[in-house]
């Protein structure tokens, strides 16, 4: 490896993949694990341990619905004692009262609420979940009065991207610091409904003149964060910074992972916390050296000027749409399949053809 | 649309600039080095960068700042002023110092 290796700093710890929510664009894998197969206290509380010890200074603690977790506080005070940066990813639906106040107590450092659309029905429908958007308000509501700070995510897809201009009033007047407006990735659930969720070009472009306006007007006010859709764009982003470069992510189980969909890519062997140390894990796991800096690439990476701007982009993309995972993310204008990549945005129009409401929902064991 | 709640804040000398809470200056003995831990960010300022956040504590005014600056790193007053009002302008429109 030419590139010395770094030690992480930021970990996604996935609690569980138990969700009230079935959005049709859930990041987590197809096969989503009982809770039979989740890890026990102890040993995320070593995990988040031994990720202290190697450098990690922020937690992502996500799901599924992390707040499932019953253990939830003590896994939080377990990353604040050693100095670790807490960020709780939720869904905000069904949380007990006085449960906010309590994670804020144990030394949460910041929420993450996501809206799956601006306006309760749309939310309520994405979700398949009756009064889940009334119940977010409440959410937010309760992290602020906790003196929490609060970043509301909003993913984007054909069926809320007219309401982008909603969803920067509804941060506003929730007194949140951050809006992610993110467009949905295509891997996993996302990709089973690409169909039904892919947004067209005019609807992208009208969001990305609203989103630059919109930032410049709030400069100093609120921070957005801008997820660009990458079936409309020229360069690909740098997946997760690069491939097991300074951030990883955790499964239920305590499979560790370069990146959420990793698992997609049938060649590649993962390894579970348990049967290893994190650090052996992070330093030579088989999955973690195999896309790990530049030298796997191929051209036109290999020899691109951008090579460590975006690190070959994202290897499941590669693999879903070009068929090889060290191939260019197709993302990319300089990928041969880069044309093909395009023409799937309107070949998704002319394949919905069950319709706009027929998503695929998030369910475990379907 | 857009009903901004708050207002942009702009630094002047008689601002009292504090960290909120959700931002963390930290020593990390891994990379050796001060690390500022916000909500999705990890930033590695310059020592003078740190000089001044640590003097963000909520009791000062920028023209203290200023002068305290001035002094520890010997240097010319109205200089240092342009650097740090800058500086100070920067991190309140990221939300990372509040004035």
């Amino acid at each position: 490896m030419s590139a010395p290796l770094l030690a992480p700093i930021g970990m996604l710890a996935e609690l569980t993949h138990r969700c009230p929510l079935q959005c049709p664009y859930c990041s987590n894998p197809l096969e989503l694990l009982k809770a039979n197969r989740e890890l026990d206290t102890q040993t995320w509380l070593d995990l988040f341990s031994q990720a202290a010890d190697l450098g990690v200074l922020q937690v992502h603690l996500s799901g599924g619905e992390p707040t499932l977790r019953r253990d939830l506080e003590q896994l939080i005070a377990g990353c604040s004692t050693r100095g670790v940066y807490t960020n709780l990813i939720t869904a905000g639906v069904g949380i007990a009262e006085g449960r906010i106040e309590a994670l804020a107590e144990a030394g949460l450092d910041h929420l993450q609420l996501s809206f799956q659309g601006a306006r309760p029905a749309t939310t309520d429908r994405i979700g398949n979940h009756q009064g889940s958007h009334e119940k977010k308000l409440e959410t937010a509501h309760r992290a602020r009065a906790a003196g929490l700070p609060l970043t509301i995510n909003a993913p984007i897809h054909r069926h809320n991207v007219e309401e982008v201009p909603e969803f920067i009033d509804l941060a506003l007047s929730l007194g949140a610091e951050r809006l992610e407006i993110a467009n949905v990735q295509y891997a996993g659930w996302a990709l089973a409904n690409r169909d039904r969720l892919m947004p067209d070009r005019a609807a992208v472009d009208r969001q990305a003149d609203i989103v630059a306006a919109a930032q410049e007007q709030l400069v100093g006010i609120m921070n957005i964060d801008f997820v660009t859709p990458d079936y409309f764009a020229i360069y690909p982003k740098p997946c997760m910074g690069g491939w097991a470069r300074d951030a990883f992510m955790v499964a239920p189980d305590g499979t560790v992972l370069p990146c959420h969909a990793a698992q997609t890519i049938p060649s590649l062997r993962f390894e579970r916390f348990g049967e290893r140390s994190l650090a052996e894990i992070w330093t030579d796991s088989p999955a973690f050296i195999s896309f790990r800096g530049t030298e796997w690439m191929q051209e036109p990476c290999r020899s691109c000027e951008r090579r460590e701007v975006d690190w070959g982009g994202c290897r499941c993309q590669a693999l879903a749409i070009v068929g090889d995972a060290s191939a260019t993310d197709p993302a990319c204008i300089k990928s041969t399949a880069h044309a093909f990549m395009g023409t799937l945005v309107d070949e998704t129009r002319r394949g919905n053809t069950a319709g706009n409401d027929a998503f695929m929902y998030r369910r475990i064991g379907s | 649309m857009m009903t901004a709640l708050r207002e942009r804040a702009i630094v002047s000398s008689r601002s009292v600039p504090s960290r909120p809470r959700h931002v963390r200056i930290q020593y990390d003995p891994v990379r050796q080095a001060f690390a500022v831990l916000s909500p999705e960010k990890v930033f590695w300022p310059n020592e003078v960068s740190l000089d001044i956040l640590r003097r963000c504590d909520g009791q000062s005014t920028v023209e203290r700042i200023i002068a305290d600056l001035a002094a520890d790193y010997d240097a010319d007053a109205q200089d240092v002023a342009a650097d740090v009002i800058a500086f100070l302008q920067e991190w309140s429109d990221k939300l990372l110092v509040k004035l």
